[in-house]
């Protein structure tokens, strides 16, 4: 460790109390503002049933998209790498444009996530199909892309044939990915689901420390590589897979926030995990409760702010990378 | 340690990469081999790290299959240097020699006294303490080497398995390279090194096995194995064998028609 470095711990306890100190942010914001200690039932609704749901919708989809980034850019050893890449949130989204497409999301509420979730699901079983269990992360890539064309291709004929204006456009809508108005129910589907495929990413860490010297290395330390592989793919699967089936893409996430912390962490991609987790978390959060201050004025979607601040931020990365990579 | 091999054979894709190959390697001497581009010597060494399955015969690790070992045991009894001298990340280098400690450390257990000894020391005997907190992606070819060396002796190995360890190294670093080989090997180590170069193979290593088309030709020591006969009709070369003030000198001087 460099002696200017921050010792890992250090580091650790700030993201939880800054992840801590998000989350109560979230809780706090809102229309109504502080205001609902003093609003009796109906201010305990709003917590309960509005403002608790979207702060830990946020939390965890976050720290979904913050954690499989890093993974997945551990794992393929490509900082270019990021969740949407193995299509798991392609079929996601596939799932639940299907919902509405074909009405059944105006029959019952609960069949958009459903729709994402099983979306998720089944391009996880192709991927995983296709990139088979042993193999490199060139067929992962791949795999990853093949599925990630076929969800897209589906997508945009979904919106080609639907006759109601108002169902593209809820399609439209849904894709851009918000927090707004989730249920608490719907946490209560995806949460599990998140918090499984955490567990499985962050199990990873000493498999991807020792990928840093390559396969054959990181057998010979003693590594589980089968096991690394299917907990990246499951891991991001049930994570991704959920937060994007209850919020809809959100993107730059899972790209950028692993890249801003690697140098907090001397680029070991073990320790990458847990800080990508919290700065993922922080992120949506921040981001989500800067989107209700300016809700009276604007109605900005989550992946649309993302994306606005990403793309240049990746342009930035580019730059870097440049000046890096010059004789 | 012991490592050896018996009646080896390993079918790679469609090729039969090694065939029916007899080989062993003992505590305190390091063992070269050698053979033509394609002869199967990267194979060979990935079999005795247990990190391809044989299509025939065993692999023999203190006497037990290597693929039977509980992993992480055969990685603290064996460390593998693989012939790529790539680290993905912009790690220190003491972050690289500390991944040698990885088969030590229970899962969620961060480093213990005894692992940072180890790094510590084996940094001090590959004399990289100096490099200690750089990062890698920055070193020269030689440094790195060092480096990647050292993160093999944290692991504290009984075997060491090196691929082509000297492959694009300066002369001062191919010497203190293999004097580093040597001294490791000396501490009762086995040492196996796949090599190009014949002096090295003649002037550092106990015994030689050479290999040809996946087969073995010869084994034993450097004199008896470096045989121009056996030169010719394994690399196609004449080359002779001198002796130049005591270090023996194996000198590639024509292609054979």
């Amino acid at each position: 460790m460099r002696r200017d470095a921050i010792p890992p711990r250090v580091l650790l306890a700030g993201l939880v109390a800054a992840t801590a100190a998000a989350f109560l942010l979230s809780l706090a914001v809102g229309p109504a503002g502080m205001r609902l200690l003093s609003m009796g039932e109906a201010g305990r609704l709003i917590l309960w049933e509005i403002r608790l749901p979207r702060a830990v919708l946020g939390a965890l989809a976050g720290a979904s998209l913050g954690l499989s980034g890093a993974a997945l850019q551990g794992y393929l050893r490509n900082p270019l790498a990021e969740p949407s890449l193995i299509g798991v949130s392609g079929g996601a989204a596939l799932g639940a444009v299907l919902a509405i497409h074909l009405g059944l999301s105006s029959w019952f509420a609960l069949a958009l996530p459903v729709g994402g979730l099983v979306g998720a699901g089944l391009a996880m079983l192709a991927v995983a199909g296709l990139a088979g269990l042993r193999g490199g992360p060139i067929t992962l890539i791949l795999a990853g892309l093949a599925v990630s064309a076929i969800a897209t291709a589906l997508i945009s004929l979904a919106l080609n044939l639907s006759r109601n204006p108002f169902a593209s456009a809820e399609m439209v809508f849904w894709m851009m990915g918000s927090l707004a108005d989730r249920s608490l129910l719907q946490v209560w589907i995806a949460a599990p689901l998140m918090l499984a495929g955490i567990g499985l990413l962050l199990a990873v860490a000493r498999a991807l420390d020792a990928l840093s010297l390559g396969e054959d290395a990181a057998a010979s330390l003693g590594v589980d590589l089968g096991f690394a592989r299917f907990a990246i793919i499951a891991g991001t699967a049930l994570s991704v897979g959920a937060a994007t089936a209850v919020t809809g893409i959100i993107g730059f996430v899972g790209l950028l926030i692993p890249h801003v912390l690697r140098p907090f962490v001397q680029h070991r991609p073990g320790l990458l995990l847990p800080a990508s987790m919290l700065g993922g978390a922080i992120t949506l959060l921040l981001a989500d409760t800067g989107l209700r201050l300016l809700q009276p004025y604007s109605d900005l979607r989550i992946g649309v702010l993302t994306a606005l601040i990403g793309a240049p931020f990746f342009v930035w990365l580019v730059l870097k990378t440049r000046a890096e990579l010059a004789p | 340690m012991n490592i050896e091999t018996r009646n080896l054979s390993v079918r790679l894709k469609s090729r039969e990469a090694l065939r029916e190959l007899f080989f062993e390697a003992h505590p305190g001497e390091v063992t070269a081999v050698i053979g033509p581009n394609g002869a199967g010597k990267t194979t060979l060494l990935r079999a005795l790290a247990g990190l391809v399955a044989p299509s025939g015969g065993v692999v023999l690790l203190d006497g037990v299959e290597v693929g039977s070992w509980e992993p992480r045991a055969r990685a603290r009894a064996l460390a593998y240097l693989p012939q790529e001298r790539t680290v993905h990340w912009a790690l220190s280098a003491r972050a690289v020699v500390a991944l040698g400690r990885l088969p030590y450390q229970p899962a969620g257990a961060g480093e213990s006294p005894a692992d940072a000894a180890a790094i510590t020391g084996a940094l001090a005997t590959m004399r990289a303490a100096d490099l200690a907190d750089r990062p890698v992606l920055a070193m020269s070819g030689g440094e790195l080497a060092r480096v990647l060396v050292a993160r093999a002796l944290a692991q504290e190995p009984r075997v060491l398995l090196a691929d082509e360890p000297v492959a694009g190294l300066d002369p001062l670093h191919q010497l203190t390279l293999f004097q580093h080989l040597v001294a490791i090997a000396a501490e009762g180590r086995t040492v196996v090194v796949a090599l190009h170069d014949l002096s090295l193979a003649a002037r550092f290593c106990h015994r030689i096995l050479l290999m040809h088309q996946g087969r073995s030709v010869a084994t034993g020591t450097p004199q008896e194995v470096l045989q121009p006969d056996r030169l010719a009709s394994v690399y196609g070369i004449d080359a002779c064998y001198r002796d130049i003030d005591g270090i023996p000198v194996v000198l590639p001087r024509a292609v054979l028609p």
